[in-house]
């Protein structure tokens, strides 16, 4: 019992998705991409955890929601690490990798300052011109928003 | 096809610039038409513009259609504090046609996904001029009878001219040897490169003119503009490197000529206004037919000369 207490960073949850191996440093933009701010049912969360992988890392665990595919490929803009566990009844249902779309609504804020959509309440839209290195063009400027410029709006 | 907006150079397919070049030529023998007869384009100037503006209103009233529009949005509800989409959903009920500029970018892609009728981007910041390159594309056809396997070189603000980077992007098309001329700081940016490596299209880079004319078919000058150098002194020491003079043409071939989007400051020397190479100001005018048969194109006129 104290074993399993002590592996067990953050608490098991009966049915609902976790994700995990989140870059620590980017947890709270998860949440925020997620709207995981908004809803009503049981969320824990753990940053900072020991990774042997990724060093530190976070994890989500959610009660009683199932995402769409589509919701939790917006994550891996930031969290590309990031891996998926359904739950059911306490067991790993279903697992599943993030990948970043082809194309993005939203989320990302377009890096030219003279972009139109920095300057009027406009939707962005990007195409991903790579998955790898995450380069998006942006849809309006024809501007490339890079990993390293990257901001969620 | 009709009804489809312009807003970058890349919405043409190769068959659809030869269209216009074709269109062009039409234009060219028949400028007074009544095609737009009944017709009302507004042309919305966000930022002055003469060239442009001029032309497109001079292309609409020789086709025998109406202008609206405003010249700088100092007199428009934009100084109101109007969005941009209430600015374009309502003048797209007055007219036909919207032709745009927009000092920011991407303007006209939004624009043509709010309006009711075709928007033609003449320019948005430093993204795009479509009707600009149709109109160097139709003044090298014309000149040189084709636009396949031509050696053109290109010289000035490589980085940041918007001429350049759409031009070279159109002509990606037709087979051509890129020559690039510019300072270190101007040149072209990788990502063009990168663009004409994947298309097969031979490039060279240079710091100077030198002898390197001769085999030229064509030559795009453009503008160094003085606020693209941080340190003034460089500036100074490097605008002199660009500049075309007469006695540099000595060697040239029958068929080259001298291309430049203008304005020019001093980077075409005033003696080679009569050199025979010169083509700066037949490419104006070439502008107002490009500009009727991109009108006529998306309008979907009927052509009947």
């Amino acid at each position: 019992m104290n074993k399993d207490r002590t592996k067990l960073q953050v608490s098991a949850i009966e049915s609902g998705t976790v994700i995990d191996h989140i870059p620590a440093n980017q947890l709270f933009k998860v949440i925020k991409i997620l709207k995981l701010d908004a809803i009503q049912n049981q969320i824990t969360f753990g940053t900072n955890l020991y990774s042997q992988r990724q060093g530190k890392k976070a994890i989500i665990k959610i009660s009683d929601v199932f995402f769409k595919e589509e919701e939790l490929n917006k994550i891996a803009l930031i969290a590309p690490t990031a891996k998926i566990n359904v739950i059911r009844n306490y067991e790993v249902a279903e697992k599943s990798v993030v990948e970043v779309p082809d194309l993005i609504v939203g989320i990302v804020k377009c890096v030219n300052p003279k972009c139109i959509t920095n300057h009027e309440q406009i939707v962005t839209r990007f195409t991903v011109i790579d998955k790898q290195r995450v380069e998006l063009k942006c849809h309006y400027c024809e501007k490339i928003t890079d990993q390293e410029h990257l901001k969620i709006s | 096809m009709k009804g489809k907006s312009l807003v970058s150079i890349t919405d043409y397919s190769k068959e659809e610039i030869l269209e216009i070049v074709r269109l062009s030529e039409k234009f060219e023998n028949n400028p007074v038409s009544d095609l737009l007869k009944g017709r009302v384009v507004a042309t919305l100037f966000f930022e002055p513009s003469t060239r442009t503006r001029l032309s497109f209103e001079s292309a609409v009233n020789y086709m025998g259609g109406k202008v609206i529009g405003f010249t700088d949005s100092s007199s428009s509800s934009v100084q109101k504090g109007e969005t941009l989409k209430d600015t374009i959903i309502t003048v797209s009920n007055y007219c036909d046609l919207i032709v745009m500029r927009h000092p920011l970018e991407g303007t006209a892609r939004y624009a043509s996904e709010v309006s009711a009728v075709p928007v033609i981007n003449a320019g948005d910041g430093a993204n795009q001029h479509p009707t600009q390159t149709l109109l160097d594309l139709y003044s090298i056809h014309k000149t040189q009878g084709t636009l396949e396997n031509l050696n053109i070189f290109m010289v000035g603000d490589l980085k940041y001219g918007r001429t350049v980077h759409s031009l070279l992007m159109a002509m990606t098309h037709f087979n051509p040897v890129f020559h690039f001329i510019s300072h270190e700081k101007l040149r072209i940016p990788e990502e063009y490169k990168i663009f004409l490596r994947q298309n097969n299209i031979p490039f060279f880079e240079y710091s100077d003119f030198a002898d390197r004319l001769a085999e030229a078919d064509i030559l795009y000058m453009t503008r160094v503009q003085r606020e693209r150098f941080s340190d003034p002194i460089e500036y100074e020491k490097t605008k002199d490197t660009y500049v075309l003079k007469s006695e540099m043409l000595v060697n040239v071939k029958d068929n080259f000529k001298i291309l430049h989007p203008l304005p020019r400051v001093n980077e075409v020397s005033i003696d080679v206004d009569d050199h025979p190479s010169a083509y700066y100001f037949p490419q104006t005018k070439n502008g107002v037919f490009a500009r009727q048969a991109i009108i006529a194109k998306i309008l979907g006129l009927k052509i009947d000369f």
